[in-house]
């Protein structure tokens, strides 16, 4: 059974653009999948659905299991600049009443988690692009969620702190298991990344085709040098082009 | 930073001595233009009369920014929850801002029998705007993932409020209050200027109005020294206080020593 199951979902904002036309999509408990697809096309969009962020225009977003608990991290750390990195972990605890010492002792876990022990007392202007993003998924962590919803979180980062991310994003995920959806423009990142991805069209936004990406877990460094890295890459370029070239077609 | 400090000293005291200067070598007498030295003596010699009226200033300069401060943050807070609200109210509080303070003071001491009472609406006039106005700015000026995050863990209204809308004002209405201490000052002597010729209120500017009328001219010097040094001390410990709450995490007080 899905986790989340996305039906024929179409959004036009209130300015009249068109960010999805009749978007389907499944996403499977436990899987990392990537949302692939050029900008403009809606990526986003359907993630703030799913978040529950903005209501659908038309179709549904189904949860056979009822609405799990769902991080969120932007492309932006997005942290409060005058709170530390713990106060900033401890916010969804916080808003949910969790009492001080109880999310104090979270918090710090979750920090640890993604390297940052040491780093509690910091505010955000301490901290390098990278560590803020990592804080900003801690924070998303925090609270445990099923499903983790991330938008395009290092594409404002440079090559060797995103490389550095991703493998690590890859070792919780193995730890912990969420279901991550992953919004991105770049191709290597999804193949180095997912188990399945979705290629999105722009203007319709819509879910052109799924590309599903066998490689065994744990990936490592050796896994995005090999030739079946490669070659995956090729054919996710060669569906992004496809999507691109819909996109031309339409307009 | 001693560069920041030493600067406009020297260049003050400089000042200062070329007046002093030209005061003696042209032979200006009193009347017209006092030498420093003369106002210093007169600030000593008339402390006992000028001291009780700066406190007066004082006073109502600061209960109209404490009151300024109370209602603008409200207001903002009010106008920021509802946008009804704002959309009905907000052009008055323009108003109430553009219409010269002179021109409603009397208005206003007629209304309120009591002149300590009327001195410190003026003032709360004049320094409420920036207070109000730049919280307002604040409170919008949140980033929208982090209201999108709040809503997200179910925040409502209110704990969006005191955890996210309020802490990222702060720099904001911080900005607005180091405006309003100077025009609350401004407004409490332009106040008593109005007032003060009714004979009843006995702050600074009242004492300069007298002393120009008995052509005491150094006490007249005197009393604006006080005027200009309240003001800046207000404008400093605001600052100051700016500065502490914020060298943590805002630009602005980042790799700045006061």
């Amino acid at each position: 059974m899905h986790l989340v199951a996305v039906r024929g979902v179409s959004k036009v904002f209130a300015n009249g653009i068109q960010a999805l036309d009749s978007a389907s999509l499944d996403i499977g408990q436990g899987e990392f999948l990537s949302v692939l697809g050029p900008s403009g096309c809606g990526k986003s969009t359907l993630l703030r659905l799913i978040a529950g962020l903005t209501p659908p225009s038309a179709g549904t977003i189904e949860w056979p299991k009822g609405k799990p608990d769902l991080g969120f991290v932007f492309q932006e750390p997005t942290l409060m600049p005058w709170a530390t990195a713990l106060a900033n972990v401890e916010l969804p605890l916080k808003l949910r009443g969790v009492a001080r010492h109880e999310r104090e002792a979270r918090a710090a876990e979750a920090l640890g988690h993604v390297g940052l022990a040491g780093f509690e007392r910091s505010h955000p202007r301490e901290l390098s692009g990278g560590m803020k993003m990592r804080v900003s998924i801690a924070r998303a962590l925090v609270t445990g969620p099923k499903l983790l919803l991330m938008d395009e979180p290092f594409a404002a980062l440079d090559e060797i702190t995103r490389r550095r991310l991703n493998t690590d994003l890859l070792e919780l995920w193995q730890r912990t298991r969420f279901t991550a959806v992953f919004v991105t423009h770049s191709v290597f990142e999804s193949v180095f990344l997912s188990q399945r991805i979705a290629v999105m069209s722009a203007r319709p936004g819509r879910v052109l085709s799924e590309l599903a990406i066998p490689a065994p877990y744990p990936r490592t460094e050796a896994f995005g040098t090999s030739a079946d890295y490669a070659a995956l890459c090729r054919l996710a370029s060669g569906r992004l082009a496809e999507a691109m070239a819909t996109e031309g077609a339409a307009a | 930073m001693s560069a920041r400090i030493v600067a406009p000293v020297v260049m003050g005291l400089l000042m200062l001595a070329v007046w002093e200067a030209v005061v003696r070598v042209a032979e200006i007498p009193p009347y017209v233009l006092p030498s420093p030295l003369v106002v210093a003596r007169t600030l000593v010699d008339d402390w006992g009369m000028l001291a009780p009226a700066l406190w007066v200033t004082l006073k109502i300069t600061l209960e109209a920014l404490a009151a300024a401060v109370i209602v603008g943050v409200l207001l903002a807070v009010l106008f920021s929850l509802s946008r009804w609200v704002e959309l009905s109210f907000f052009p008055y509080a323009i108003i109430l801002q553009v219409t010269p303070i002179v021109a409603i003071a009397p208005l206003i001491i007629a209304w309120a029998n009591d002149v300590d009472l009327s001195l410190l609406i003026c003032a709360w006039l004049v320094a409420f705007f920036p207070i109000l106005s730049n919280t307002i700015l604040g409170l919008r000026s949140v980033d929208h993932n982090l209201l999108a995050l709040f809503e997200l863990y179910g925040a409502g209204r209110w704990r969006t409020l005191i955890h996210l809308r309020l802490p990222a004002a702060l720099p904001y209405f911080l900005g607005g209050l180091r405006i309003s201490g100077g025009l609350a000052l401004i407004g409490a002597v332009v106040a008593e200027f109005v007032a003060g010729t009714g004979g009843n209120a006995s702050g600074l500017a009242y004492r300069i109005l007298e002393a120009g009328y008995q052509l005491r001219i150094p006490r007249m010097f005197a009393a604006l020294v006080l005027i200009s040094a309240a003001g800046i001390a207000i404008y400093l410990l605001l600052s100051l206080l700016s500065h502490l709450l914020l060298r943590r995490w805002h630009e602005s007080a980042i790799g700045e020593d006061l």
